[in-house]
């Protein structure tokens, strides 16, 4: 393989190893201001024992997460040189203002760990706060680095290829920004929601649970629920904007996503189904008449651009039809899973039923394939292009050799790492299982 | 000052802090390996105390450190990129097990002593390969093909330069780690952990001269150009021993309640020796990032750019300084968490 491949190839699993716990350490300090303010509103200790156990989960995989992080950080810059040459040039502020974002996360978050003892309850919560914000805004402020590729702004190239007239915050403040830096954010959120939600499903489906256990973790899965229902519901409004500025601005990807290939107006939507190149069309799909044109431009006449408007050498590769199918279709089914449970709930004024327990269970692993799904549609439909109509990912690319040898060892620790933390997890909350902590005095921390 | 050298001056500082921060982190992990299993000191014990709340961040900067090299000098992304692929790669893989498995021994603690080896031995090679990676801008190590840098593994790894500077870098980590935890140790009233990490000190104070020496001495003759630059710049250098000297027999001194070793005054005094030696290392380096094929002045950014990255590091820096306050006084102050049993 030659080594553009192999370098897209590293980064890609790199960052898709890493999303995974980025995610969670954006969503589990949301969850652990909601257990704590609950703690202090309802005085109740198992809202204590809850905040407490999650951060220790959190902080297993906050390791991770960051020791991925600097990877990817700093692989970026050695794999796609000519990409970092634009960003200096262009987009650095997002990328050194999350220096400050990750600096508070860290700072708190040992205050929280480490000093929780010595705080008032109020200098605690301001810690775990300040740990959600930096989380949340390192999340933002590196989707903006990745909104600007899908929409570039704040430049000009001139002839000789050089940039010029460079204004950083108009580049910060680019047209994708703002709708892609929400749909992120609560994507996170509603993917940790339905994680814990899947946690308390399989405890609950546990027969051998005492009473006490079982009320702990029905709470656990109200709060889950709860948010993961808000959240799921924002994440689909706004995806229909994302979804909206695609068409505005990145017709290309979203004719891939769709499968589209003539423009037509009162487009009908693809469900399902792969995209023949042959026979231009998407076979063995689900058509929903005019709901493209709907999607794209709220009006059943809107004209949505086919793929044959360019030319084929521009074309993303067309599985990402399926990637986006994934997204959406797993996004539908969660708002309907947790809106059923709500509504159960409300009816029947008793404990879910097992079968619904089940469905949980498997919720939380959907979510995250959604985010897998969502972000390799986002950056392969992006292709050939790095930064669109700018840079082409083959001149971004490193010429160096020796690529191969650090894809085998770095998917090899990726590998290693995923069993590890699991298991590292898994030990860890075995010995130390919740119900000794409903008899102690005090909560430690 | 120009632009790019205000540029070159503020990285110049990411490093110096790093190369601090870092030497103690790796340093201290090293020290709780070796005496984990020690019931005779509190030293692994102390050691722990400091690294639980810092590694992060410490980690922080060094994506700090990278962020800002190619914010202020995108330019020198594809030689930089090209040249340093494998031994940060390297270095990435090393951290990564590093970071991930000292984490990892706190939560499992059937498996405590297999983590820790492993991050302490990791964290001991980390600043090593990274200290490594200066040999390669002094020039001789880097070869055009067609129009793309290659580096020379081959003589990277045979050139008793590079393995001075690895050298270098050990002591550095082991001597700084040891001394600073001298002085943290006293701060808990730990005498015992005080007495190891003195000894440790002290030993390995002189020896990290020596090989500082060393290492300018034996430069290749690649880099005469920068031994040119270093002996016009004597001062600096200077200072640094003089500073050392004095932090060193600081070690010695009886304090007037009996305590020997003004251990506080000995950190302030070396972390200035090594201020002058870096700070002096760094002029006499330039203008070159990459000698001869990369000066300062080519990398650099668009000014439009530049200022808007100063006005964010002080408007972040600002925000930052309160916390790093508390931060301070919650870990490195308060004696309910450093006499903690
Ligand atoms: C739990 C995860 C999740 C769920 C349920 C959804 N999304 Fe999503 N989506 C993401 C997680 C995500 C993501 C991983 O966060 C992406 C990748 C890049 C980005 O900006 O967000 C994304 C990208 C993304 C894009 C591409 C943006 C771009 O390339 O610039 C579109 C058009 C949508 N989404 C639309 C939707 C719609 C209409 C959904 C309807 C339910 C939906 N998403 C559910
Ligand atoms: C949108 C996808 C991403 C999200 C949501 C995300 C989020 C996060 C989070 C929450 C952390 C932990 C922060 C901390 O505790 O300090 C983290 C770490 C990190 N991320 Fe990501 N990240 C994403 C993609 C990226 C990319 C593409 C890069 C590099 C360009 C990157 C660079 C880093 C770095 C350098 C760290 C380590 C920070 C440290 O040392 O503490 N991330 N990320
Ligand atoms: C964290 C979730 C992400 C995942 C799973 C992901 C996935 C991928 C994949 C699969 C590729 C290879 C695409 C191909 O070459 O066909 C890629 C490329 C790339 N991504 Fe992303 N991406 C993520 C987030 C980001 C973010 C936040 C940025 C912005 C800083 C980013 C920047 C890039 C760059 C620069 C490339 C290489 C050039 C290219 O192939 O276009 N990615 N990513």
């Amino acid at each position: 393989m030659d080594t553009v491949v192999l370098a897209r190839a590293l980064f890609g699993s790199t960052l898709g190893f890493h999303i995974i716990y980025a995610t969670i350490g954006v969503g589990v300090p949301v969850m652990i201001i909601i257990a704590e303010c609950m703690h202090l509103i309802t005085k109740d200790k198992h809202y204590a024992i809850m905040a407490k156990r999650w951060t220790k989960g959190f902080a297993i995989l906050l390791a991770v997460s960051i020791a991925s992080g600097t990877i990817v950080g700093v692989m970026l810059s050695l794999l796609f040189p000519g990409f970092m040459e634009i960003v200096g040039q262009v987009i650095a502020l997002p990328f050194q203002i999350e220096i400050f974002a990750f600096l508070i996360e860290a700072v708190f978050m040992s205050i929280y760990l480490y000093a929780a003892d010595r705080l008032p309850s109020w200098l605690r919560l301001v810690s775990i706060i300040s740990v959600a914000v930096g989380a949340t805004a390192s999340a933002v402020l590196i989707t903006d680095a990745h909104a600007w590729m899908n929409t570039p702004a704040g430049f000009e190239m001139n002839d000789a290829g050089k940039i010029i007239n460079v204004n950083p915050w108009e580049a910060f403040f680019n047209p994708s920004f703002v709708v892609t830096a929400i749909h992120v954010t609560v994507s996170a959120y509603m993917t940790v929601a339905f994680l814990i939600a899947s946690i308390g499903a399989i405890r609950l489906l546990q027969k051998n649970l005492t009473k006490e256990e079982r009320v702990y973790h029905r709470k656990s899965l109200t709060i889950a629920i709860y948010l993961g229902a808000i959240m799921s519901l924002a994440t689909a409004v706004n995806g229909h904007e994302t979804a909206q500025m695609l068409h505005e601005y990145n017709p290309r990807k979203l004719a891939g996503a769709e499968g589209l290939f003539e423009t037509t107006k009162y487009a009908p939507l693809s469900i399902g189904g792969y995209t023949s190149r042959e026979e231009e069309e998407v076979k063995f799909a689900i058509e929903v008449p005019y709901a493209l044109s709907f999607l794209a431009g709220d009006r059943f006449d809107t004209e949505v651009k086919g793929l044959k408007e360019y030319p084929e050498e521009l074309w993303p590769p067309l599985y990402i039809h399926t990637l986006f199918n994934v997204m959406v279709g797993i996004g539908t089914m969660l708002i309907g899973l947790s809106f059923l449970a709500i509504a159960l709930k409300w009816i029947r004024r008793k404990p879910l039923p097992n079968w619904i327990l089940a469905l949980f269970v498997a919720g939380g692993p959907l979510a995250l394939i959604a985010i897998e799904a969502g972000w390799c549609f986002s950056c392969i439909g992006r292709q050939p292009y790095t930064i669109v109509n700018v840079l082409k990912t083959t001149e971004a690319a490193t010429q160096s050799t020796n690529v191969g040898l650090l894809f085998v060892l770095f998917v090899s620790l990726y590998v290693l790492l995923l069993f590890a933390s699991v298991f590292i997890l898994r030990f860890y909350f075995k010995r130390h299982p919740v119900h000794p902590e409903f008899n102690e005095k005090e909560v430690q921390s | 000052m120009e632009e790019s050298l205000i540029a070159v001056t503020i990285l110049w500082s990411f490093l110096f802090i790093y190369s601090m921060l870092g030497s103690l982190d790796f340093g201290a992990g090293f020290w709780a390996m070796i005496y984990g299993k020690n019931d005779r000191t509190n030293a692994a014990i102390i050691a722990n105390r400091f690294l639980s709340p810092t590694w992060e961040v410490t980690n922080v900067f060094l994506v700090l450190l990278v962020v800002a090299l190619f914010s202020f000098f995108p330019f020198a992304a594809s030689m930089l990129g090209t040249l340093l692929l494998v031994p940060m790669g390297l270095g990435l893989l090393l951290l990564t097990i590093r970071t991930t498995f000292m984490v990892f021994a706190n939560y499992a603690n059937k498996f405590k002593d297999v983590f820790r080896i492993t991050s302490g031995i990791t964290g001991l090679l980390i600043p090593a390969l990274l200290v490594s990676i200066l040999p390669i801008t002094l020039g001789g190590f880097v070869e055009f093909n067609n129009g793309y840098p290659q580096l020379l593994y081959g003589k990277i790894l045979s050139s008793p330069t590079t393995y001075m500077h690895i050298a270098f870098g050990l002591s550095t980590e082991l001597f700084l780690s040891a001394l600073f935890l001298t002085d943290y140790a006293r701060e808990a009233k730990d005498d015992s952990a005080f007495r190891t990490y003195r000894m440790h000190a002290i030993w390995l104070g002189p020896l990290t001269l020596v090989i500082a020496v060393l290492t300018i001495v034996t430069m290749p003759t690649e880099a005469s150009w920068l031994v040119e630059n270093v002996r016009g710049n004597l001062y600096g250098f200077g200072m640094s021993i003089l500073l050392f000297a004095i932090g060193y027999s600081l070690l010695f001194f009886k304090q007037r309640n009996g305590l020997v070793g003004y251990s506080r005054a000995a950190v302030i005094f070396v972390i200035l020796q090594y201020g002058f030696a870096i700070y002096a290392y760094g002029s006499a380096h330039l203008p070159y990032l990459v000698y001869p094929d990369l000066t300062v002045q080519d990398g650099f950014t668009n000014p439009a750019m530049f200022y808007q990255l100063l006005i964010a590091y002080a408007i972040g820096l600002s925000i930052l300084v309160p916390a790093f306050f508390l931060f301070w006084r919650l870990f490195l102050k308060d004696q309910r968490y450093l006499e903690q049993k």
